[in-house]
Parts: C-alpha cells; structure tokens; sequence
C-alpha cells in the first residue's frame, strides 16, 4: 500500500469515528508522516496543528486540505535565480553524490533555451575525474568550461573563470565544486575561501549559493543544511533526484528552520530533466 | 558518526539505568524515547517496530526486571538486539575461490566507483591480480574516474566506451579470462531503482560474470526510502550483501538497520572516507556498541553482564561450584532459597551446615540481609574481604541495620563459603538438586 493511501485510509477511519482523537490514533498518523522523511519533531507540531485546525465533523478532504496548508505555509514562496550585474557568479555546494554536477549541467542546458550563454566551471579538483565528467557535458551541450588537473587550486580555476567570462562575455558562471561532507573543516574552509576569492574578484559575487540535497536523504540533508548556510550563506537549495519515490519531507524542516527556498527540482539524467520548484507541486507529490 | 543517536540513546539509558527499580511502564516509557530515537535517525518504520517489540520482549521478563541492576539489563538487551539487527558482524568479504568477481550496484552517487576503487585495493593488498572493469557508460566521465583511481592504486582497469553495455559486459569477460586475472571488480552504473530497463542491463552483467558477490552500495544517509531501494534492488538481483558509504560524516546510519531488517543481507565494509584506504570491514557488535555511545555504555554493559551470569545460574548447584563465590551469589542464593518458603526444615539435614541453619532463615532476615548486600557497591558485594569498619558503617546505615547484623550476613556469607567448597567437593550435589 503507498504512503498516500495509508495516510488517507487513517484520516478517513478518524473522521469517520466523529469522536475525539485517541493519541495513539495520532501516534499512528505521526509514524505516516515520518515514512515521508519529515522527521519526529516536525511531524508531531504538523499534527498538533492539524488537530487545532480540524472541526470534530470535518471530513477526509477537509483534514488533507488543511495538512496541505499547514506544510504549504512551511515553504517560503517561490523565487528564482535573481542574477544582476553579469557575468554573475553561481556556486554549488554539496555532500558528495548528491547530483551537483548533473544539476550544473541541466541547468546550464536551460539557460541556453533562454538564450544565456552560461560558463561551466570545474573547481572540483579533488575526486577523481570530476572535472572530466563537466567537461563531457560541456561538450555534449556545446558549451564554454574551464578546469584545472587534480589536485589544483580550486580558488586559481574560479580567479580564471571570472577573468574569462567577463573578456568572452559569459553570464553566469556555474561554479562545480568538490564534494564533501560537511563535517569536513578543511575542505569547508577550501570553499570558504572560494568564496572570498570571488568577492575580491568581483564585487558581490556568488550571487547564489546554491546548495544540492540528494531527494533520498533523510534527516542528514537537515545537518548539511545547516551546516553548508552557516559556513557560506547559502541562498537556494536544488532537489536532485527527485525522480525516486522518495518524499523528501526533510526540506519543510530546512525551509522552516533557516526560510531557504528550493529554487529547482532536478527528476533524471537528461539534459532537460530540471525544472523550477513548485511549492504546490512538491506538495502533490508529496501527498499524493 | 552516530552522534545524535548516541547522544539520544546516552539520555535514555541514563535515565533507565538512574533507577534501582524498573516497572513495565518504565520500560515502555524509554522504549517509545527509542523509537523516536531510532526514527529521526531515519531507521524505516517497520524495522523500529520490529526492534522494539524484540526489545520489549526480553526486557520486560522477570529476570531482567527483578534483577540487581534492571536499568542495566535493559540497556544490555537494547545492544543485544541492536548487534542482532546489524549482525551477523563479517568483518569483510571473503572470496573462496580464484578466479571470480564482484559486481557493484546501487543507486546514482552513492559511492560506487569510489567502492570499487577501494575494494580492488584489499584485495591486491591480499595478494591477488586484480582487474577493475568500469561498465558505467551512463555517466559522463564515470569510466574516467575508474580509470583514474585504478592508476593511482597501479591496478589495471578495463573501461572502454563506445559498445552496448551487453557488448561491453561481453568484451569486458574476455579480457579478464585472456590475461588470467584472479578477480574482477564490476563498476556498474548508477541507477534508480525503479528504473526497469536498466534494473534488467545490470542482471544481465550479473548472468554474465556470476560473481562470487553481488555488492548493493548504498549510502548511509539515505532516509526512509532505504527499504524500497533494498527491496527493489532484491527484487532484481539478488545481491549478497551491502556496503555502506558515507559513513564519514554524521550520517545517522539508520539506513544500516532499515536493510539488514528487510534483506537480512550482511552488512560487508563501510566507507569513512574519500582515500581509497577508507572502507573498514563491519562488525555488527562494534557498531552497535558505537550507537549507543562507545565506552561508558559497554562498561556498563559489562558490569551488567557480569551480574546477568549470575543471575542467570538460577540453579544453586552451579553458582556453588563456582571458583569464587561473592556475595552477589549469596544474594541469590537466599532470595531462591526464600522463594522456597520454609527452609528451617531442610537445612538440618544438610551435612556440613549445622550453622547456617542455626540461623534460621526466616523471610524477614533475608529482607534484612537483602537490604544490607544491596547497599553494598558492586565492588564490595564481588570482593567482600574490602569491607572494613567504615565501610560497614555507611552499609548499615544505608540499610538501616546495624553493624553488628553486616558482621552477620559477612559471617553467613564466609560459611556459606566453606558450603559450596564442600559441594564442590560432592558433598551436596544431591541434596541441592532435591531442593530444585
């Protein structure tokens, strides 16, 4: 039986009681909610306010329609890329094997439907053919990249790359950088320092950092979260992989704790497969 | 790693072990803070419901809640149960016989080629002649990092571009069994589990080499979804057993118990870090102890285990023919000697113990001798001979007796002593076992 089905046959079976909620009744909705990956404390408050909310005769669609709204109002409204002043600069972060540099590649591919002509940057200079594997996309969709041999400077590549955008007028930089676990001091301090170097390259760069969660994580995208935002101030999130029948339930938890919207949606391997974040469409899925 | 849950499981057991006596309601109590525990630590649902119903089980029995150390036992079937779920510890892979192969599977990013990479490393490491056959045609660049890591590791690797993934898998086969290679490393590629067609390309690799092992790498943050992948990879190939990745960070590694509780596959290494030295062979009880906080929970553990054993010898046959009886066992003895009801009859006729039975073991003086032995420290009950003047000061004002009554039970206990030396000798097995 799916999640959806489960959480409506429950709701239904306590609606159609018409009598108060029993709390193991409510512990029995909470576990549903935490097979979407919400979380144990999230899922608790959303069902206490779903409670609050509910009137003792409401009905099934009623129930859903007001869990919908009480996560609805978690997520913060939808925004896109707001770039000025190019060449802008645009960092990806991550935990290794989210997806950062198929979701640089698919949305580079967007841009040029939009008749941007954006830089692919390889700054990750640490995992073994990283800089190979942007290259072949760069190639694949016709696109300018710049890179550097392993073991490089990632700070150089990104220097390079802003230099190179501004003479060839390319906007905006998509800045690839290695992947690494956020408890990781020294390369958190490596990307911290490709930060600086952007600054004092260019005023007010990276416009966006964009952080890349992996759609099967649980509640460790919550840590990397918060992690990644206090070391560099992260200012959107991508949701790569959402393609899998995972439900994700951990972004109402980021959304909620540091208001950072998903700007994208990354839902296969092809070049096209990205697309704007809906909070309504997440919502869907997720509740589906 | 495990530092929430660790930090989570340390406050729970504090508080179980904080109390000297344990109900069934308090032993719910804490198993629903586990639950919870085990869920923010993205362990699937039903592989919580299933710990804790074991747990509950074995916890709520008489022996473990009516035992010196409850709090204790308790805590000590929570790690039992949690070894038993993460078990059977391996500690690596074993391939039998040469030459033969590993297939790697799992989704996209969680580790594989790195796996791969890592692996061909401790086998060359055993001696072997080791091939990595990159089949990953799917991501750009895939082949490339095997490539690159096999250099670095001096390990030759077979990645060729270009044919089908079947020609390739066939090529790949020839060239292994051509240049007498003892084991082949198989990179697959990254896939969604409910991707179909491509579920179907790696059975096809699988048919073709017949690998000693099937490998599923899965990510050790993986939440929820954990066991759908497992079971759906399953439901495809059936793979061996699993490799956890990722475990560097503070993955929770819920994940870990999600799929051994559906698979019931064995858990093999787990990756700690990006060098290809990262990936240490898994043990099901060091990891379990590493869960629920290391040190301070396996010391207490072990106390409790301690006075588990001796409870358990609920037969008073075998606790007497134990080397060094303490007075924990003379506890026990006399509280299952006090469950007998009336003992002042029996007694007499037990050669050897005309003294014991001069003082008259009646229910209350047990109480007392109870009390006394219990505000002992566990030291003084494993070693009696520490207790000197004071110590039996602050014993029997902690009991409200009075010295006089410790130099008692301390005499009782040394004849009591002498007794299972003499049962020891076969003086009383017969009379013991008439008694039970």
């Amino acid at each position: 039986m799916s999640w959806a089905t489960k959480l409506k046959q429950t709701l239904a079976g306590l609606i159609a009681r018409r009598t108060p909620l029993s709390s193991s009744q409510w512990e029995e909705l909470q576990v549903l909610l935490l097979e979407g990956d919400l979380g144990p404390e999230l899922a608790e408050q959303s069902l206490e306010n779903l409670k609050a909310s509910l009137e003792r005769d409401a009905t099934l669609e009623m129930a859903l329609a007001n869990l919908r709204a009480i996560l609805l109002s978690l997520l913060p409204a939808d925004e896109g890329l707001r770039l000025v002043n190019p060449p802008a600069a645009i960092l990806f972060v991550g935990v290794n094997g989210t997806g950062k540099t198929t979701s640089i590649a698919k949305l580079a591919h967007s841009m040029r439907e939009q008749g941007r002509r954006p830089l692919l940057v390889g700054a990750d200079t640490f995992r073994a053919a990283a800089g190979e594997q942007l290259q072949q996309w760069a190639t694949r969709l016709g696109l300018p990249f710049i890179g550097h041999e392993i073991g490089g400077d990632p700070s150089a590549v990104v220097f390079d790359a802003m230099e190179m955008a501004a003479s060839r007028g390319l906007d905006p930089v998509l800045i690839d950088t290695a992947g690494r676990q956020h408890t990781t001091h020294n390369l958190m301090e490596e990307l911290k320092k490709i930060k600086r170097v952007l600054g004092k390259k260019k005023a007010g760069e990276p416009q966006e950092v964009l952080l890349v969660l992996d759609a099967n994580a649980g509640m460790n995208a919550i840590a990397q979260a918060q992690v990644f935002h206090e070391t560099l101030g992260v200012t959107g999130l991508i949701l790569a992989k959402f393609d899998s029948p995972a439900r994700a339930g951990f972004l109402f938890s980021i959304a909620r704790q540091w208001q950072l919207p998903t700007k994208f949606v990354g839902v296969g391997e092809k070049a096209e497969n990205i697309r704007p974040f809906s909070a309504v469409e997440f919502l869907d899925q997720f509740l589906s | 790693m495990f530092e929430n849950l660790s930090q989570r499981f340390q406050d729970i057991i504090k508080k179980l072990t904080g109390k000297g006596k344990l109900s069934v309601e308090d032993v719910d109590a804490a198993l629903k803070e586990v639950r919870i525990a085990l869920l923010a630590a993205d362990v699937h649902l039903s592989a919580v419901k299933a710990f804790s119903q074991n747990v509950r089980e074995k916890a709520v029995a008489r022996e473990i809640l009516e035992s010196l150390t409850p709090g204790q036992q308790v805590v000590k079937v929570v790690r039992d149960e949690l070894t038993e779920m993460l078990g059977p510890g391996t500690g690596g892979i074993t391939v039998s016989s040469y030459p033969n192969s590993l297939m790697l599977v799992g989704l996209q990013g969680s580790g594989k080629t790195t796996t791969c990479a890592k692996l061909a490393r401790i086998f060359k490491k055993k001696g072997k002649s080791v091939l990595l056959v990159g089949l990953d045609l799917k991501r750009p660049a895939a082949l490339d990092q095997l490539k690159y890591l096999a250099k670095q590791e001096g390990i030759p690797c077979f990645a060729e571009q270009g044919a089908g993934a079947q020609a390739t898998t066939q090529k790949a086969q020839e060239y292994f069994r051509a240049h007498h290679f003892d084991l082949a490393i198989l990179d697959t590629a990254g896939r969604l589990h409910t991707d179909s067609d491509l579920m179907a390309e790696v059975k096809a690799v699988q048919d073709t080499f017949r690998p000693a092992e099937s490998i599923l790498v899965l990510d050790a943050t993986t939440g929820h979804v954990a066991l759908s992948v497992a079971e759906e990879f399953k439901r495809w190939l059936d793979y061996d057993s699993i490799i956890l990745t990722k475990m560097d960070g503070d993955a929770r590694g819920g994940a870990a118990l999600s799929c051994r509780y559906v698979t019931a596959k064995p858990i093999r290494y787990f990756g700690i870090g990006e060098k290809t030295d990262d990936l240490e062979p898994f043990y099901a009880e060091r990891l379990a102890s590493r869960i629920l906080g290391m040190g301070d929970v396996l010391t207490l553990i072990e106390k409790a285990e301690e006075a588990f054993s001796l409870k358990q010898q609920e037969k008073v046959e075998q606790a007497l023919l134990k080397e060094k009886i303490n007075l924990s066992d003379f506890l026990e003895q006399m509280r299952g000697l006090g469950k007998m009801g009336d003992i002042s009859g029996l007694l007499p006729s037990m050669p050897g113990l005309p003294q014991l039975a001069g003082a008259k073991l009646d229910e209350k003086m047990l109480k007392r001798w109870e009390a006394i032995i219990l505000s002992m420290t566990l030291e003084e009950r494993l070693y009696p001979e520490i207790i000197n003047s004071s110590r039996k000061k602050r014993v029997s004002s902690g009991s409200g007796t009075s010295v006089q009554e410790v130099n008692i039970l301390l005499k009782r206990f040394e004849q009591f002593k002498l007794m299972s030396k003499q049962v020891k000798k076969g003086v009383l097995p017969k009379f013991m076992r008439n008694i039970h």
